[in-house]
């Protein structure tokens, strides 16, 4: 019988929660790597057994594990990512040149076709690839190589490079998200990179329209669709319809543009999920209300999705990480808060229900649909 | 024979229980003994000291003999107390930092 197992990245553990197809009985394990920060942690599509997982602290720096085995069992693997070459400087919050320098792994990204290969979106900024399953990293320096890169500042939460697409139908074509550089794709499997921000607007950099510079938050796509892609950028939600070449805005009638997640639904290409925050000084919800906007139209027309979720009284965050779909069907959408809730719907986002209620504060959730 | 005290986290990732016991070669050094510790357990390279410039990460810090030596030379000689393993070399990771 099919199932579903999800991925829970916390500040203080990993979280592996199962259940089969109903969706309607969750069993939890762990923390695993308790008392370490789990950025991310995701499966192989090409083999659901192989898990790895970003595991950091401020004290001890940075470590992978990998899973042989769903995540009962894990083992240390390669945790050295040197810059290649002279890593040379990026600018930091006020402007003047620093130096890169590692700090943690944002986002793990395997192979679609390959469970030893894997992508590392690190920060400060810069992608690493593995192709021995972890054991040792390289990375893909073109990407920093861009003539841009000394020009690119931290959002937030960092220099990170947090989000990679890996095309279906296009080999060696890849896309990331860095905040706060925005959107770059390659299509020589990283050995040249473009800036891909052209539609976007952002009012806190000089030039609102520049090349480079804009906070992006996540990108999504479709597999069968790999030329549309959504954005949810620090401000406004944007896709895309010519592969990255250009952007528009289809914020619509969200009660708030800003946010984090943006998911897409996995029969429907133009169904799309975000939860809108209330701007990036106050970081929680509007109106105390936990709302996921679904769109059926690819953007411009949300419509709120509350049942079961706190409509009072509720101040959490959801981080961009923090929201995954299932392939089941009705297809099932799952997102976890800063509050320590990892909630899920089995159908669409219709309703909703708590898988887990007092997990440390989720980070990353992730969500394999198993055979 | 060394002894070193890991903290509770790198216990668990060497998947070591109490105290470690090693065998350096030559003069017992914070720089000998850890290396003699990374070859014994791998997964903990990286954790201390950075990979490439082998400093000390900046939240852990390394007392032996009621004595903080994080800021001596790795190449300086330890105590003898922890050089003959009367006393252990404690890393210890600091009271901050995650």
């Amino acid at each position: 019988m099919s199932g579903v197992r999800a991925l829970v990245g916390t500040r203080k553990g990993a979280f592996v929660l199962t259940s089969d197809a109903k969706r309607d009985r969750w069993d939890i394990s762990g923390p695993h790597f308790g008392g370490w920060e789990i950025y991310h942690l995701k499966g192989s599509p090409a083999d659901p057994n192989r898990l790895y997982a970003s595991q950091s602290t401020g004290w001890f720096g940075q470590q992978i594990q990998r899973s042989n085995d769903g995540g009962k069992t894990w083992e240390s693997v390669g945790n050295k990512f040197v810059y290649d070459g002279v890593p040379g400087t990026h600018l930091w919050y006020d402007g003047t040149p620093r130096p890169w320098e590692f700090t943690r792994v944002w986002h793990l990204e395997p192979s679609l076709t390959d469970p030893d290969t894997i992508y590392a979106g690190v920060q400060d900024a810069a992608l690493f690839r593995s192709m021995d399953g972890g054991q040792t990293w390289q990375e893909l320096p073109g990407l920093r190589g861009h003539g841009s890169a000394s020009s690119w500042q931290p959002g937030a939460g960092g220099l990170c490079l947090h989000t990679i697409l890996l095309d279906p139908s296009h080999p060696g074509r890849i896309f990331i998200a860095i905040s706060a550089a925005g959107v770059f794709g390659t299509d020589d499997a990283g050995k040249t990179w473009r800036p891909m921000n052209r539609g976007l607007r952002s009012e806190q950099i000089p030039n609102p329209t520049a090349e480079v510079g804009h906070c992006v938050h996540r990108i999504a796509m479709h597999p069968s669709r790999p030329r549309v892609l959504f954005m949810q950028k620090h401000w406004d939600v944007m896709r895309s319809d010519d592969a990255g070449e250009s952007w528009q805005e289809v914020s619509g009638n969200l009660p708030t543009d800003f946010g984090f997640p943006i998911d897409v639904h996995a029969h429907e290409p133009e169904t799309i999920y975000v939860v809108p925050i209330k701007s990036d000084s106050e970081h929680y919800l509007p109106e105390g209300k936990l709302r996921v906007y679904r769109s059926r139209t690819g953007g411009h027309e949300w419509e709120a999705l509350t049942k079961g979720l706190p409509q009072r009284d509720c101040y959490v965050n959801v981080l961009r990480d923090a929201m995954a779909v299932d392939s089941l069907d009705p297809c099932g959408v799952y997102f976890g808060t800063t509050g320590g809730q990892v909630y899920a719907s089995a159908d669409a986002g219709d309703s909703w229900a708590p898988i887990v209620r007092d997990l440390p504060s989720v980070v990353s959730v992730e969500v394999q649909t198993l055979p | 024979m060394i002894r070193v005290v890991l903290p509770a986290h790198l216990r668990t990732l060497a998947h070591v229980d109490g105290e470690v016991k090693l065998h350096v070669e030559g003069r017992a050094t914070q720089r000998s003994v850890l290396d003699a510790l990374e070859a014994r357990y791998p997964m903990l390279r990286g954790t201390i000291r950075d990979h490439v410039t082998q400093q000390r990460r900046a939240f852990v810090r390394v007392f032996a003999c009621e004595q903080d030596l994080s800021h001596e030379q790795p190449d300086a000689p330890l105590p003898d107390a922890v050089a003959m393993g009367a006393e252990p070399l404690l890393v210890v990771g600091a009271m901050a930092g995650g």
